[in-house]
């Protein structure tokens, strides 16, 4: 009698493949829980020494004897630019995102996305170097130099000299930075609004206007708040087109006061200073430290922003189909 | 979602003012159309300049020699800076794939519960993290360790910030294999693990190459990191245990110096990293996201 090899081996492979497959999966989550770890123990001695004060104070001195670190500005730094790059990225994402999703012809619509996707494939150090060697000087003579000459005196917030290496331009540059990530999760989120929804408001004889303002935008807002703050954790992150835009202030000054004067964000302090600080200083505890605060900030951001995407396109996919 | 009392109201509404509603239709199309070109101008800038500043620098030379002494007349190339790059995106490869590719077998296969959530949940996370904190993270844990500042410490960086990306197109690209082909496996009475590797691995090949050649267009863009893990140097690569080069670093450095001919310099090694990571990404758009009409699956990201 002829006898049939079954193939693969006996069912231990199974199950040693299953184990070996779950410690691959898990091992995101090992990196993530030694991440939180690594952070809290390099920092450990800024806490035990500036306490509190690490998070309000301002004074950052390296000079060994009279070290004294805060970093209120930087974090303040963080978030005003991240936050001026999304009042001027997420208007323009979510109206690309409507073009795309609802007006564009079909050939078109294929072609803009992935155009819009390449802005998005290229690095963040060329962002930096073209906003450093072309854009800066665009926007501080045709920007800068005439709000700061006609509002300079009154408004504080253009007062000082424009000189192009400073918040608005970092701020500008991280804003067409996050348009491609918030533009194609937008559109994404758009196209899963269920089609009777539009025909709905199709039907009253609205127009297309309106009909994305009361058919699709009420259907999707969670989820397009979602992309949006999917956009505001890549603002807060990054790092290199920031360190080479923002101007680089320490201490004091770096507290944003203009628009047009130079500032510090959390990761560019980071990328600036850690070259120069000694193993097992405090000075480098105060890096690390820094790092953990925006590791805790990024985290409750992209947890915040998954959780609202991921449930809008989720159940939104099932009512497509159904 | 419209209640039937809205929709009385709509109705009513849309009676009137037909003239005024197309005019703000109109100017509300042309606005959205305006910040569509609003985003294509900075690309185009951006191509234009890095290919009109870098291509006069481009030479043999530049592509295969060491850097020059700072400021000087023979401002040498970016050799070391190139090979940097190359031998990062290989071995972190080597680590990343395998783990990449097997945890995303793990979530399509086997992870429709809560602990495949959980995974699912803190990738997707880990996917958005700003990489200055793996920079970090990796110096610690590597460069502490070790004593010394080393490719093995950037490697160590990159492969956790493509992990999960591959994770991610895997899982999604086995989940697009129909279950009437796993079924035919099962029923010729192959086991599990093989009918993973021989079938769906096999059917699933293009989605595979795809997330793995967009996670390496993303590292090789990738600065911040290798601050703190390769740190930078003008030397081809010497041993495990010295400090590399890469494309990005070098860009960065050299946008630094306050001489005209580093700038031109950084330009030219600008063009050669847009080059490797654009034609990525138009390879891989072009080679397989066509054929399953559009790529909304696999999202483009670049190295910050």
């Amino acid at each position: 009698m002829e006898t049939v090899k079954l193939k693969g081996g006996s069912p231990l492979f199974d199950k040693i493949f299953k184990i070996a497959a779950a410690v691959a999966a898990t091992y995101i989550l090992a990196i993530i829980a030694l991440i939180v770890f690594q952070l809290v123990s390099g920092s450990y001695q800024i806490w035990a020494q500036e306490g509190i004060s690490f998070l309000t104070g301002s004074d950052w001195n390296a000079v060994e004897g009279s070290e004294s670190y805060g970093a209120a500005p930087y974090i303040a730094g963080t978030f005003v630019t991240a936050g001026l790059a999304m009042l001027i990225g997420v208007p323009i994402s979510i109206g690309i995102a409507m073009f795309l999703a609802e007006l564009a012809p079909k050939f078109l619509r294929s072609i803009l996305s992935f155009i819009i996707e390449l802005l998005a494939a290229v690095p963040s150090v060329i962002y930096g170097l073209w906003g450093m060697f072309v854009f800066r000087d665009y926007l501080r003579d045709w920007i800068e130099v005439p709000l700061n000459n006609a509002l300079g005196n009154n408004v504080f917030l253009f007062s000082g000299t424009p000189f192009g290496l400073d918040i608005f331009t970092a701020s500008v540059v991280l804003a067409i930075m996050v348009i491609p990530t918030i533009a194609s999760i937008s559109r994404e989120i758009m196209i899963a609004v269920p089609n009777s929804q539009r025909e709905a408001a199709y039907m009253l004889g609205a127009t297309k206007w309106e009909v994305f303002k009361m058919a699709v935008i009420p259907y999707s807002k969670s989820g397009l708040i979602g992309a949006s703050i999917l956009g505001l954790g890549r603002a807060v992150g990054e790092t290199m087109a920031v360190t080479m835009l923002i101007g680089n202030a320490t201490g004091p000054q770096a507290f944003p006061t203009s628009l047009f004067g130079p500032s510090q964000t959390m990761s560019s302090i980071i990328a600036n200073e850690f070259p120069e600080a000694s193993q097992g200083s405090l000075h480098m505890a105060a890096l690390i430290g820094v790092g953990l605060i925006l590791f805790a900030v990024a985290i409750c951001i992209n947890m915040v922003a998954q959780l609202l995407v991921s449930r809008v396109l989720k159940t939104h996919q099932g009512a497509v189909l159904a | 979602m419209i209640t039937i009392e809205q929709r009385a109201e709509f109705r009513k509404h849309f009676r009137n003012n037909i003239a005024s509603r197309m005019i703000t239709d109109k100017v509300i199309k042309g606005i959205v159309f305006g910040c569509v070109i609003l985003a294509i101008i900075p690309l185009g800038s951006i191509l234009l300049e890095v290919v009109r500043n870098g291509a006069p620098v481009l030479s043999a030379g530049f592509l295969t020699q060491p850097p020059g002494a700072v400021g000087s007349d023979q401002p040498g190339g970016i050799g070391p800076a190139i090979q940097g790059t190359l031998m990062l995106i290989g071995m972190s490869s080597l680590i990343g794939v395998p783990i990449g590719v097997l945890g995303g077998i793990f979530l399509s296969e086997y992870g429709n519960n809560r602990f495949g959530n959980t995974i699912r949940f803190f990738n997707d996370v880990l996917a958005e993290f700003p990489t200055i904190v793996i920079g970090l993270f990796s110096f610690a844990v590597i460069v502490l360790t070790l004593g010394y500042f080393s490719i093995l410490a950037g490697t160590f960086a990159l492969s956790i910030i493509m992990l999960p990306i591959i994770t991610r197109t895997t899982e999604e690209s086995l989940k697009l294999v129909p279950v009437t082909i796993r079924e035919a496996g099962y029923a010729l009475g192959i086991k599990r693990w093989t009918v993973i590797f021989r079938i769906l691995l096999s059917s699933a090949k293009s989605g595979l190459i795809t997330g793995i050649m967009l996670s390496i267009a993303r590292i090789g863009g990738e600065t911040a990191p290798l601050i703190f893990t390769i740190l930078g140097s003008s030397d081809f690569f010497t041993g495990f245990d010295q400090p590399m080069d890469a494309l990005p670093l070098r860009i960065w450095r050299l946008s630094l110096l306050p001489y005209d001919t580093a700038t031109a310099q950084g330009w030219g090694a600008a063009l050669v990293l847009i080059l490797i990571v654009l034609t990525l990404n138009i390879g891989v758009r072009y080679l397989f996201l066509r054929k399953r009409g559009g790529g909304s699956r696999f999202r483009i990201t670049a190295g910050v």
